[in-house]
C-alpha cells in the first residue's frame, strides 16, 4: 500500500487571524503609567494627648484654608514663592534664633564626617473646604523644595545630581542628610468662611 | 551578440509572505503581554491636578486604588464628591474592610509594600480626601499615592 501524504495545512490566513487578535489588543491597550506624589501616613497615634513637643522655631506652619489663601509662618503667602522659603527655612543659619536649631551628624560613609542638619520641620495644615487641587500644588512645591535641596547635598558630596545616584548606600546617605520632613497635622477646621 | 541580458518580459518576483505571520504574532505577543485590562469602571469624575515632582508608580500588582470625585452621573448620584472602591460607592467607613481585603488578596510577604492610589478629582474639597487618610492611618495603610498628572515644573507657573 502506497504511503499517504499527509495533507498540508494551509497556513494563507494565519497572517489574517493574528492580525484579528493584534488589532483587538492595540485597541484595547492603555499605556498610561500612574505617575503621582508619593507621601507616607503618620502612623496612628495610641494616646492623643500625648503631643510631641517641637520647639516653635523649628516649625514652620503652612495653612491653606478653604479659600486656597495660603498662611506661611503667620503672614499671607503664596504659591510662587513657598518653594523657596521652604527652602530658606530648611537651610542652614547658624546661631540665627529666627531658623531652625541645628545638629550635628557623623556621616560613617563619608568617612566619619560631621555633616550639620537643621532640626527643621514643615507643618501642612489644611481647612475640609480646601480643593484637593490646591494641595497638592503647595504638596508638590514642598517637594520641589527637598528635591532640590536632595540635588545640592548630591553635588556637594557625591558631584552628581540626587536622580543620577545609582548607589543604594549613597541614596540612603542623601535621604537621611535631607530627610523629607512634612507633618501633616490632625485634621481640624481652620476656617476661612464657607 | 549582446553582453548584457535585458530584464524585458521578465516579470519581478513576487514578495515571499510566508514569515509575515511570525512578525505579527511577534507584535501580537507583545502587545497581550502588555495589556493591561481594566478590572473596574470609573463611575467619577477623574480630572487630576498636575505636579511636577511625581515618583512612578512601580508594582502595580501592590497598587490598590481608591477613587474619589463628583459622580459622572450627576442626575442620578447628586454632585456631592463620592468615594468609589472596586466598582461600587462607598462611604468612608467602608474603607478599613476594603484595605483589609486588599490586603488579604496579596502574598503575605508583600501586605507591607501595599501602595493607595488615591485618584482624587482636582475640584474635590479635602474634607472628604481627609477623612479617606484617617481611615487609611487607622488600617495602617500607611503608604499612599496622589496621583497626579506630569508636567514640567515651568508649565506649572503659568
Amino acid at each position: 500500500m502506497a504511503k499517504r501524504k499527509a495533507p498540508e495545512i494551509n497556513a494563507g490566513s494565519m497572517a489574517d487571524i493574528a492580525f484579528l487578535l493584534l488589532i483587538f489588543f492595540l485597541v484595547t491597550t492603555t499605556m498610561d503609567i500612574d505617575t503621582g506624589i508619593t507621601r507616607k501616613l503618620p502612623p496612628p497615634i495610641d494616646n492623643p494627648d500625648e503631643n510631641i513637643d517641637v520647639k516653635d522655631r523649628n516649625v514652620l506652619k503652612i495653612l491653606v484654608n478653604s479659600h486656597d489663601m495660603l498662611l506661611v509662618d503667620g503672614k499671607p503667602g503664596s504659591i510662587s514663592t513657598l518653594k523657596d522659603k521652604a527652602k530658606d527655612f530648611m537651610a542652614i543659619h547658624p546661631n540665627d534664633p529666627k531658623y531652625p536649631e541645628i545638629k550635628d551628624v557623623e556621616v560613617e560613609e563619608l568617612g566619619g564626617r560631621i555633616v550639620k542638619a537643621s532640626k527643621g520641620v514643615i507643618s501642612l495644615k489644611n481647612d475640609r473646604g480646601t480643593s484637593y487641587g490646591m494641595y497638592i500644588r503647595v504638596q508638590n512645591e514642598l517637594a520641589r523644595a527637598f528635591n532640590e535641596m536632595k540635588d545640592e547635598a548630591s553635588m556637594l558630596y557625591y558631584g552628581v545630581k540626587y536622580t543620577q545616584l545609582v548607589d543604594e548606600t549613597k541614596i540612603e546617605v542623601i535621604n537621611d542628610l535631607v530627610p523629607v520632613r512634612v507633618s501633616e497635622a490632625e485634621p481640624e477646621d481652620i476656617g476661612g468662611g464657607n | 551578440m549582446s553582453r548584457f541580458k535585458t530584464n524585458k518580459g521578465k516579470e519581478s518576483p513576487g514578495i515571499n509572505t510566508s514569515s509575515l505571520p511570525d512578525i505579527i504574532f511577534m507584535l501580537l505577543f507583545f502587545f497581550m503581554v502588555t495589556t493591561v485590562m481594566r478590572e473596574v469602571t470609573v463611575m467619577v469624575k477623574q480630572n487630576m491636578p498636575s505636579a511636577s515632582e511625581v515618583q512612578k508608580l512601580e508594582r502595580k500588582s501592590l497598587v490598590s486604588f481608591i477613587y474619589i470625585g463628583e459622580p459622572k452621573e450627576s442626575k442620578k448620584y447628586g454632585t456631592n464628591a463620592r468615594i468609589q472602591l472596586n466598582d461600587v460607592f462607598a462611604k468612608v467607613e467602608d474603607v478599613p474592610l476594603f484595605v483589609a481585603r486588599e490586603k488579604e488578596s496579596r502574598d503575605e510577604a508583600d501586605r507591607k509594600l501595599l501602595t493607595t492610589s488615591l485618584k482624587v478629582d482636582g475640584d474635590t474639597k479635602m474634607g472628604v480626601v481627609t477623612d479617606v487618610k484617617q481611615e487609611l492611618r487607622k488600617s495602617n495603610a500607611l503608604k499612599i499615592n496622589y496621583s497626579t498628572k506630569k508636567v514640567s515644573a515651568d508649565k506649572l507657573k503659568r
